[in-house]
């Protein structure tokens, strides 16, 4: 799914990170550990699709198969999220767009609320919408950046769940918080 | 797999620049005992007409750099070659060099000639304005974006605005003028209006222009590609 | 057809979001009408119609650019942009929609301004109203992007009016050409002008907001 030989990045003059290799077949979970500033956020955006590496190879699927959850929602906090989905989804061009985004809704406890604007939403709550977002257009590559951030206790448990259940797709996870997902892991990547 | 090729740049072993520097001093030498000596002195401007033959071979060579440059940008989005970005980057520079100095030279001889250092009705003069202000609208981005594909590809887009902007400018300054314009027409359809010894001089002149202008892009380049080189190889040391 | 649906759906969000959020149209409207009253002043007694005009040109320009100010600004802090250029629409599409939203705040706030011209001010002919259309469109094309790439930057929306104001000097001869003389070579040259940036930002847009 993923393949990155000898990649690097960096912004002018200054260096993000360099000789990552990646090999993630299909079905596998990538865990990137590393401290504040080793370059995790700037390799997962590469990762995605979104930040092009400034040296190396790398070999991506086409971007309406990946998934990217960030650091901030990127929804609009003006819209609600009946609205969010419903622009994302056109954009998708995914099938069946009412009932698949309902389930979403649905499943993560945003059913009741899909009239409010997102603003008016607990960073927990936004979280939430973002990954319904990304799962919208059944993505085959999901790239997570602190997906457990911000989420309480419920929601944290909620996206075990859904990580468990995502077996099968691929999946690439960065968090201070290895313990939580350690049972999915099948490569891990330390970023000094 | 796609390949990302890190901007390895090498101090080019078949340095043309000296070459390029002789050259350049020679036809500058040929061009100013020309200028000074050779070619006849205007019967209604006297002395002062002489600075045409370094008004106007500036301008066109500041066309010649913003058109190089904006081929540049064409192609790093085209084709991506590794130094395009860095080529057009230079290029522009060069070309914001000569048309200040085609900005000055206008506003000396504007002033000798007609008593004023600037008249709106000037279509070059305007232009160049223009377009000074434009180019240092694309210095103001390159500066406020980190370095990185984005920035390359930002002023590629920029870069290639300018071109479309020196035609469309140049309709638009002609078609402002209200009335007749006071800048001397020297190139018209029927042939330029000068007697042989001036347009020979002229030619000189410009070929010299040219050449300083291909020199400095060089230069410039050369300097940046050092720089690069010295960057990776601290890079490669840590 | 999916090209249109994308710009539609995007379009749709772009007009849902400022009608809740209230920020750019009002604004435009209540600096048009500011910046028409300080001409007022500005313009001392006995001075032309033909001056008045050129003033409508600068009122409608710098409404212009307040209006495009924010239309990039809401979409890079929240990170939507990416959201967006991460779909596997067009990219050109997000461009198409931000400029007929720019396009329709602009010609919202004309509505009031011309009006509000002809009564401080001295009444518009038909010319002038065809220069201010076709002028929107440049302004919206070409702002647009220039928007894009401004908030890619540091300096944020500090640098667009420096990006944009040398590009809008031909629309501004244009206009004010049209304004004033009869003929329609000024009209034409905002036709020229329209159909070669719009061409032009629309392929480049992709450059814009994608690194690759």
């Amino acid at each position: 799914m993923i393949k990155a030989r000898n990649l690097s990045k960096r912004y002018g003059e200054k260096r993000v990170f360099r000789r990552v290799d990646v090999d993630l077949p299909s079905g596998g979970f990538l865990l990137v550990t590393g401290a504040n500033g080793s370059g995790k956020t700037t390799l997962l955006r590469v990762l995605a699709g979104l930040a092009a590496p400034s040296g190396g190879e790398l070999e991506l699927p086409s971007r309406e198969l990946v998934g990217y959850l960030g650091h901030d929602p990127l929804v609009y906090r003006e819209l609600t999220p009946l609205e969010n989905l419903t622009l994302f989804g056109r954009l998708y061009r995914v099938p069946e767009r009412a009932e698949r985004i309902g389930m979403l809704l649905e499943r993560f406890g945003l059913w009741e609320v899909r009239h409010q604007r997102v603003s008016t939403f607990s960073r927990g709550m936004q979280q939430r919408l973002g990954l319904c977002r990304v799962l919208l257009h059944n993505p085959d590559l999901l790239v997570f950046d602190e997906p457990f951030n911000a989420l309480d206790v419920a929601g944290a448990e909620l996206l075990d769940e859904t990580l468990t259940e995502l077996a099968g797709r691929t999946l690439v996870v960065a968090t201070h918080d290895p313990d939580r997902v350690s049972e999915l892991v099948t490569q891990r990547l330390a970023l000094a | 797999m796609t390949t990302y090729d890190s901007p390895v740049m090498r101090p080019t072993k078949d340095n043309r620049l000296p070459m390029l520097a002789a050259l350049t001093t020679v036809l500058f030498a040929a061009a100013m005992a020309l200028i000074f000596f050779y070619a006849p002195t205007d019967q209604d401007q006297g002395l002062s007409q002489r600075i045409f033959y370094f008004h106007v071979p500036l301008a066109l060579t500041a066309y010649v750099a913003f058109g190089w440059g904006a081929w540049k940008a064409l192609l790093h989005l085209w084709k991506r070659p590794e130094e395009a970005d860095l080529e057009s980057y230079v290029a522009i520079h060069q070309g914001v060099i000569f048309g200040s100095l085609v900005l000055l030279t206008g506003t000396l001889w504007a002033k000798i000639s007609w008593g004023v250092w600037w008249v709106w009705t000037d279509d070059e003069l305007v232009l160049f304005l223009v377009l000074f202000l434009f180019y240092c609208a694309y210095f103001m981005l390159r500066y406020s974006v980190d370095a990185g594909p984005s920035r390359a590809n930002m002023s590629a887009v920029y870069a290639l605005f300018g071109v479309v902007l020196i035609p469309i400018s140049i309709l638009a300054i002609r078609l402002s003028r209200t009335i007749a314009t006071q800048h001397p027409e020297v190139f018209k359809a029927a042939g330029p209006q000068m007697s042989n010894a001036q347009f020979f001089t002229f030619c000189v002149a410009w070929a010299a222009m040219v050449s300083l202008f291909a020199t400095l892009y060089n230069l410039e380049l050369a300097g940046k590609r050092l720089d690069a080189h010295l960057r990776e190889l601290r890079e490669i040391l840590t | 057809m999916s090209y249109a649906s994308a710009v539609a759906a995007l379009l749709r969000k772009d007009l849902l979001l400022e009608l809740r959020a209230k920020e750019t149209l009002p604004a435009m409207l209540i600096f048009v009408i500011s910046a028409l009253t300080v001409f007022h002043f500005a313009l001392p007694d006995g001075s032309n119609h033909t001056a008045a005009l050129g003033l409508l040109w600068i009122a409608i320009v710098f409404t212009a650019l307040l209006g495009l100010t924010r239309a990039f600004v809401p979409e890079r802090e929240q990170g939507t942009l990416e959201a967006l250029v991460l779909t596997p629409c067009d990219r050109s599409a997000i461009w198409a929609a931000k400029a007929l939203s720019v396009l329709a705040f602009l010609i919202l706030a004309e509505v009031v301004a011309l009006p509000a011209f002809a009564a401080f001010f001295s009444g518009v002919n038909g010319r002038t109203v065809a220069a201010v259309a076709l002028a929107d469109i440049g302004i919206a094309a070409v702002g647009t992007l220039t928007g894009a790439m401004a908030v890619a930057g540091r300096a944020r929306e500090l640098i667009l009016p420096l990006l944009f104001l040398p590009l809008s000097i031909p629309i501004v001869v244009g206009g004010i050409g049209a304004s004033v003389q009869p003929g329609g070579k000024y009209l034409l040259l905002l036709v020229l002008y329209d159909a070669v940036f719009t061409l032009l930002a629309w392929g480049a847009f992709e450059y814009v907001v994608v690194e690759t």
